[in-house]
């Protein structure tokens, strides 16, 4: 019945991503919606270069049968590292802001700035 | 503040396994899984744990963030000088001249799958080594800058 | 009425992205002549088995030099973000 669970499992991680960052006001909370965004995107990479009973697309040693698609895992790769020099760095400004403002919650600096 | 002995005494016995590993994984990049961004994230993950077990003043007296920092600079220059010496030889930007020149990293694959042999591929092993010490250096100094943080009054 | 536009925008992109989710085919992907070319073509252009690693850092070599240049920068902003002040630096934040 569930032939393309792993489509769906990626578009409720995105969705409850979306849903984290609209709802939420801390600042360290919206930072993991996004965290859930870049997991659902990586997932749904993956999955889209699946072929049925295929094997790593590497050469060392490898049984016989039909490769998946490379080229998506590559970007997954380019992907993961992005995701992880962002969060940091959104996590040093949030730092920031705490260190300045006492807060984290986005509506109270909001309103410290006038 | 140090944490307590039985945790300093385990972070210094995984240390050089954690390092051994995580090289292997950036070496073999070209042959196995892995490769240079995750060889780098795990000899990162060693560098990490130090700096759980130990204290910030023990580790900035020991390693400083101004060495991270330089060793990630170092990674990006040789990535970068590696991909223009291919200028030197008549061809573009990022393409495999160790393939045509030298004797180097430059045995003869065999097609389909093989056992696989460490010296083939042309530059890819030189990349693999420059970014996962870039990597290295990078995912290091942003935990120390953000230990840092955690520190200091405004 | 806030609550009310959140509410609606969550459910509009619910619905479109699970759309999207369930109409496409697992295990099938439908174009696949890049990577059929990767496949075939990687190990004798490139030499190296690891075709991902050959993808990474051969073919799509600009795309490697974009995403260290991005882990440089944010390792820059990170360390701006925590520099050591000095004293009669005067800065103001409100």
């Amino acid at each position: 019945m569930f032939f393309n669970l792993p489509f769906i499992v990626a578009a409720l991680l995105v969705i409850l991503g979306i849903t984290t960052m609209l709802i939420k006001r801390n600042l360290i909370k919206m930072i993991m919606g996004l965290a859930l965004v870049e997991a659902g995107v990586n997932l749904l990479l993956v999955s889209i270069g699946y072929r049925a009973g295929g094997i790593a697309p590497i050469f060392t040693s490898a049984p016989d049968g039909v490769m998946v698609m490379p080229t998506v895992q590559a970007m997954t790769l380019t992907n993961i590292v992005i995701g992880i020099a962002t969060t940091a760095l959104l996590l040093s400004f949030v730092m920031v802001i705490y260190r300045m403002y006492g807060t984290a919650n986005a509506e109270k600096v909001r309103k410290l700035r006038g | 503040m140090n944490m307590s002995k039985i945790v300093r005494s385990a972070a210094n016995l995984l240390f050089p396994f954690i390092l051994v590993f995580g090289f292997y994984i950036v070496l073999h990049g070209h042959l196995t899984p892995g490769g240079g961004f995750q060889g780098g994230a795990v000899i990162a993950t060693g560098f990490v744990l130090m700096f759980v077990a130990y204290s910030y003043d023990f580790i900035t007296g020991r390693i400083g963030a101004e060495s991270l920092h330089t060793t990630e600079t170092i990674g990006l220059v040789l990535f970068i000088v590696t991909a223009l010496v291919a200028i030197v030889f008549g061809v573009t930007f990022f393409t495999n001249w160790m393939l045509d020149v030298g004797p180097v990293l430059n045995n003869p694959v065999a097609f389909g799958p093989n056992p696989g042999d460490l010296n083939t591929a042309g530059f890819i092993p030189v990349m693999n080594l420059a970014v996962g010490i870039e990597v290295l250096g990078a995912l290091s100094v942003i935990v120390l800058y953000m230990l840092s943080g955690t520190k200091e009054e405004i | 009425m806030k609550n009310l536009v959140i509410g609606a925008t969550v459910l509009i992109l619910s619905l479109g992205i699970l759309y999207a989710g369930v109409g496409l085919e697992f295990g099938a992907p439908p174009f696949t002549d890049m990577d059929d070319y990767f496949v075939s073509h990687g190990q004798e252009q490139t030499g190296g088995n690891n075709i991902v690693t050959d993808i990474v850092f051969d073919f799509r070599g600009f795309d490697t030099l974009g995403e260290a240049t991005v882990l440089f920068t944010a390792v820059l902003g990170a360390g701006l973000a925590f520099r050591k002040r000095r004293e009669d630096e005067d800065y103001e934040y409100e």
